[in-house]
């Protein structure tokens, strides 16, 4: 499946979560599907996704999504393990694994190698779906956190425009909407 | 009053609620207080760079953040700092222990100890330097206004001399 479609499915079956969406083609990619003030996109700060996604689910009551890439995921691996260990139940970490570093070029990552299900299973995480040819996200939505959704995707970027949106007014618009 | 219960008492009255820690000798007692406070959710983390990313999400979801880290962190935080509080300009308190200044009893502590002003100087995040548990008590509520004012970053760098008292 290509990621753009992931992503479609995914937030297709979404309505008050709030998002937290990776840096490069994944947030320009959700940004062209569906554009919403509970949708945080990164324009920088590779690697932090599923930290700040932890900190927001922390912080207040809603469900977060934070949809991550394998790439982001390996630069900042020690995050699973505080996540477990604050084991909060409205947070949902989605890893779109393309096995590549697709916003830069597609150089390979070592999620060929390794499976980052079995990283979060290894961590502790009890609630863990693999997604390869469907997705059905409603099953996840339902499911107390902390989640970790794996979902295998195809190298490559669909071909979507830059996020019209300073990183400020991305900041405010997402606010006044909690 | 000793320097930890002055810099908790400072971050109590400035109404912080959240914070993330990384361990230092020095701030041993801070974050043991910062564990036992009903009203502080307190995440220890494994790497400063992390500890950032979960304090932005905790500032968008309407916390007030901390940071209790070593300045030796600062180096790994480099990029957070600016391409995620900097481009969207997000406050948050670095209540950093300034390691490698005077009294240092680790030489390999010198070389960050005396790199922690320039690399905050090239972020342009202003720093404050109480010397004593008063002035700390002051600066730390001060501190997070400002922080939040100029919706920026802030560190108290307090350093060797400073956890004696």
């Amino acid at each position: 499946m290509e990621r753009i479609k992931a992503i479609e499915k995914i937030s297709a079956q979404l309505e008050d979560e709030l998002v937290i969406c990776n840096i490069g083609f994944p947030s320009r990619e959700l940004y062209a599907v569906k554009d919403s003030p509970t949708h945080f996109y990164m324009l920088g700060s590779m690697g932090m996704t599923s930290s700040i996604g932890l900190g927001l689910a922390l912080a207040q009551k809603r469900k977060v999504v934070a949809l991550d890439g394998d790439g982001s995921l390996l630069m900042n691996l020690g995050s699973l393990v505080t996540i477990f260990s604050q084991d909060p139940e409205n947070f949902i970490l989605v890893v779109l694994d393309n096995e590549c570093y697709g916003s830069t070029g597609s150089q390979c990552t070592y999620a060929s190698n390794v499976d980052l299900s079995r990283v979060a299973e290894a961590v502790g995480f009890k609630n863990i779906f693999t997604f390869i040819d469907e997705i059905d996200f409603s099953k996840v939505l339902k499911t107390t956190g902390p989640v970790f959704v794996h979902v295998k995707v195809e190298p490559g970027n669909a071909d979507v425009p830059v996020i019209n949106m300073e990183p400020e007014e991305i900041k405010t618009r997402f606010m006044e909407n909690l | 009053m000793d320097s930890s219960q002055a810099v908790y008492q400072g971050l109590k009255k400035a109404g912080i609620d959240f914070m993330v820690s990384l361990p230092c000798v020095n701030l041993g007692k801070i974050i043991d207080m910062a564990e036992d406070d009903p009203d502080v959710i307190h995440v220890p983390v494994t790497r400063e760079e992390e500890g950032f990313g979960i304090c932005a999400g905790a500032f968008l979801g309407g916390k007030k953040p901390v940071i209790l880290m070593q300045n030796s962190g600062l180096g790994n935080s480099v990029n957070v700092l600016a391409s995620l509080y900097k481009l969207y300009q997000l406050p948050i308190l670095m209540i950093m222990s300034h390691r490698g200044t005077e009294g240092e009893f680790m030489s390999a502590q010198i070389p960050m100890g005396e790199a922690t002003p320039g690399v905050l100087d090239a972020l342009e995040i202003a720093y404050l330097l109480p010397k004593t548990p008063e002035e700390a008590s002051k600066l730390v509520p001060e501190a997070w206004l400002m922080a939040e004012m100029a919706d920026s970053p802030l560190a108290m760098l307090l350093d060797v001399k400073f956890w004696e008292i």
